[in-house]
């Protein structure tokens, strides 16, 4: 059971190799998290990240590999996962993405149509496998990685970012429908992080680390904030670069 | 169905679940029959998880109630949804007081066996446990009758046992004689930690009842500052209008939560300031109600509202009198972080009893109100468990919200006795509740 400073003992990682996801994972068992299961589609990632978890303090871990491509996966892997938790779940971490190469991408229906599977088809499948467990628990906290990208989709990242907005979104009717359930939904926008899937991108203002992102989404949990910014600056960078005037938005934010 | 939200007194980690009224013993049985999952839960006022169960069944035992006749010794019969505040008001006009009150009259018989309570006398007559003669409980295995002789396994691991060895239906207890609604109480005035605990150490063996309140928030010199309180029941020699009127009921209430900043280190520090400035520096056999020395905040109804949303934990700890020194490092460890916390509340414990999970140990507790907030508040509060740990103590499972399942083994070394015989009376773990899981307590 999660305690009084929103700190899980079980939790499942969909995305469970993604550097955010790690960070997040890292902190929360140095905290009290006993029992990880980590989900991805890379088990040598996922063992790696096991391993990290283990060492940071958690007593047992799990993996279970799959595939985000195939949305039709999505319910067995949630079930997967939580069997092998094994008791009840406190926090499920969904963190599943894919950036993709917009310029190429943007030409190539297949292509267009995997951005939109990992960032939300696969997602939203498997957010309602969650909701059904964690509803019928009748406790849980979710927590859904979207990002800034979600809140004005820009030309030059619109499939990914607009992948992100309709999960965003989403999430946040979702997050109402959980009301008076015991179950919570939680989503973080983080701005542009350095891991591995920016590696080599040129850096933007308010660029962090993951660590610091993990920070924020630990105290963001704690607080229980719907939304978590990180950092939490670009809440007030956002409000109003979204009511720009689309010529100064495509200068800003398109250079 | 449909579920309740429900939370402890902290107000923190809220459940939803099915909440139940059982009115007899066979109706406790037949719910308990049918839940995969059940606890009982009284009026609420454990601090953390131990009285709800998320996604399971609660068993409120309000409509458990009676309260018998007072025998010409003391001895009395009470349903385990009988609040003390209830049984009060039917006892102080007779001449009987209970045995032990927590700080607060709004607590079940159950609730207050489920976490052997103590209060100001446990020094001298231990916690409520060592006065219950005899109590009833619902286990699934059936109804069955305990005392200290019969299945004094089962008794013992109920006392204290926060409700994980069966639901508690009614309680034989034993009351003690008083001869007036009043308590000549005395007041000191401490300028440090050191200077309260060498009076305490002192005098309280000449007291029945004796506590201290602590300024936490202060540093160097005056760290800890202590308001001492201690006293007597009131004979009728000692009064000129004896009379035996129960407490009445409380006035005020707190409407709304308030907002989570309130209560923050400058209100809190202001507070504390005038708290222990109002108190006189020495005052003897000043005349006070049963209500107001016992239980002052039951003056004002919803009180935990004051820490707003996010509400707020309490620390209590206990160590032995060799390891006195804890609660002077745990008062530094907090003023020194700056982490917010109210009057904390000094006490000696006298020996513990047989109960398998019961909190209180020979020597010192102290009892901290934290409200949540400060990023540092989780990290030091581990380091407290450490310490406390390290010198052999433990911290208290009702009022706990926090602690990890490693932490209780090593605190409540008799915790594998409890479970072997919570396996027997509960094989196939129904009992449970969010504290229990949180802290492994259910069984394997």
């Amino acid at each position: 059971m999660e305690n009084a400073f929103a700190q899980p003992q079980n939790v499942v990682v969909l995305g469970g190799s993604s550097d955010i996801a790690r960070a997040i994972t890292k902190k929360l068992c140095a905290a009290r998290a006993h029992t990880v299961v980590l989900a991805g589609r890379n088990q040598n990632l996922l063992d790696e990240a096991a391993r990290e978890a283990l060492d940071y303090g958690a007593s047992r871990t799990d993996t279970v590999v799959f595939d985000a491509e195939d949305p039709a996966n999505a319910r067995d892997t949630v079930a997967r996962a939580f069997a092998q938790v094994g008791a009840h779940v406190d926090l499920v971490i969904v963190a599943v993405g894919l950036l993709g190469d917009q310029t190429r991408d943007q030409s190539d229906v297949a292509a267009a149509t995997r951005v939109m599977n990992v960032n939300f088809t696969w997602p939203v499948a498997a957010l309602t496998e969650v909701r059904n467990r964690l509803v019928a628990q009748g406790s849980g906290r979710i927590l859904v990685i979207s990002s800034v990208g979600a809140v004005r989709v820009r030309a030059s990242a619109y499939l990914y970012g607009g992948a992100k907005a309709g999960l965003d979104r989403l999430c946040q009717g979702l997050a109402d429908s959980l009301i008076g359930t015991g179950v919570s939904l939680q989503l973080v926008r983080p701005g542009a992080v350095r891991t591995r899937m920016t590696h080599g991108l040129a850096e933007v203002p308010f660029t962090t680390g993951v660590n610091e992102v993990a920070d924020t989404v630990i105290a963001g949990l704690e607080k229980g904030e719907r939304i978590i910014w990180s950092p939490p600056v670009l809440k007030y960078v956002y409000a109003v670069l979204r009511h720009l005037p689309g010529p100064l938005w495509r200068k800003v934010m398109d250079r | 169905m449909t579920r309740q939200r429900l939370t402890g007194w902290g107000r923190t980690t809220p459940a939803f679940a099915d909440v139940q009224r059982p009115a007899s013993e066979d109706a406790v049985a037949r719910e308990m029959a049918l839940a995969n999952g059940v606890i009982a839960r009284g009026l609420g006022r454990s601090y953390g998880d131990a009285a709800q169960l998320s996604g399971g069944v609660v068993l409120d035992n309000r409509s458990l109630g009676g309260i018998g006749a007072v025998a010409a010794d003391g001895v009395v019969s009470v349903g385990a949804g009988v609040s003390i505040d209830e049984l009060l008001a039917v006892t102080i006009p007779l001449g009987w007081f209970v045995p032990v009150t927590p700080g607060t009259r709004q607590v079940t018989l159950g609730g207050a066996i489920a976490a052997d309570v103590h209060g100001k006398n446990h020094h001298r007559d231990g916690s409520l446990g060592d006065h219950v003669l005899e109590m009833r409980l619902v286990t699934p295995q059936g109804h069955v009758t305990v005392s200290p002789t019969l299945d004094p396994d089962l008794f013992w691991a109920t006392i204290g046992g926060m409700g994980l060895t069966g639901v508690v239906t009614t309680v034989t207890l034993r009351l003690h004689k008083i001869e007036t609604d009043r308590v000549l109480v005395d007041t000191t005035r401490h300028a440090n930690l050191d200077e309260v605990m060498a009076a305490m150490v002192a005098g309280d063996d000449g007291y029945r009842y004796s506590v201290a309140w602590v300024d936490c928030m202060t540093r160097g010199a005056r760290m800890g500052r202590a308001i001492l309180t201690r006293g007597e029941h009131a004979t009728r020699r000692d009064l000129d209008d004896a009379t035996l009127v129960p407490p009445a009921p409380r006035r005020l209430r707190v409407p709304f939560n308030a907002p989570s900043g309130l209560l923050n280190p400058l209100s809190i520090r202001a507070f504390n300031e005038l708290w222990f400035r109002r108190a006189p520096r020495q005052r003897e056999g000043d005349v006070q109600s049963l209500g107001s020395f016992f239980h002052p905040l039951d003056g004002v109804g919803d009180w935990n509202r004051l820490y707003g949303r996010r509400g707020f934990v309490q620390y209590q700890f206990a160590v032995a009198d060799a390891q006195a020194d804890v609660v002077v490092r745990a008062v530094e460890r907090l003023s020194s972080s700056r982490v917010p916390s109210f009057l904390a509340v000094l006490k000696r414990f006298g020996p513990a009893n047989h109960g398998l999970l019961s909190f209180p140990i020979s020597g010192w507790t102290l009892a901290l109100d934290l409200p949540i907030g400060p990023g540092a508040l989780p990290g030091v509060l581990d380091d407290l468990d450490e310490m406390v740990i390290e010198a052999g103590g433990r911290v208290y499972l009702a009022k706990d919200s926090r602690l990890s399942p490693e932490s209780v083994r090593v605190m409540y070394p008799r915790l594998p006795d409890f479970l072997e015989i919570k396996n027997r009376v509960d094989p196939r773990h129904q009992l449970a509740s969010d504290l229990a899981r949180r802290l492994h307590l259910v069984g394997e």
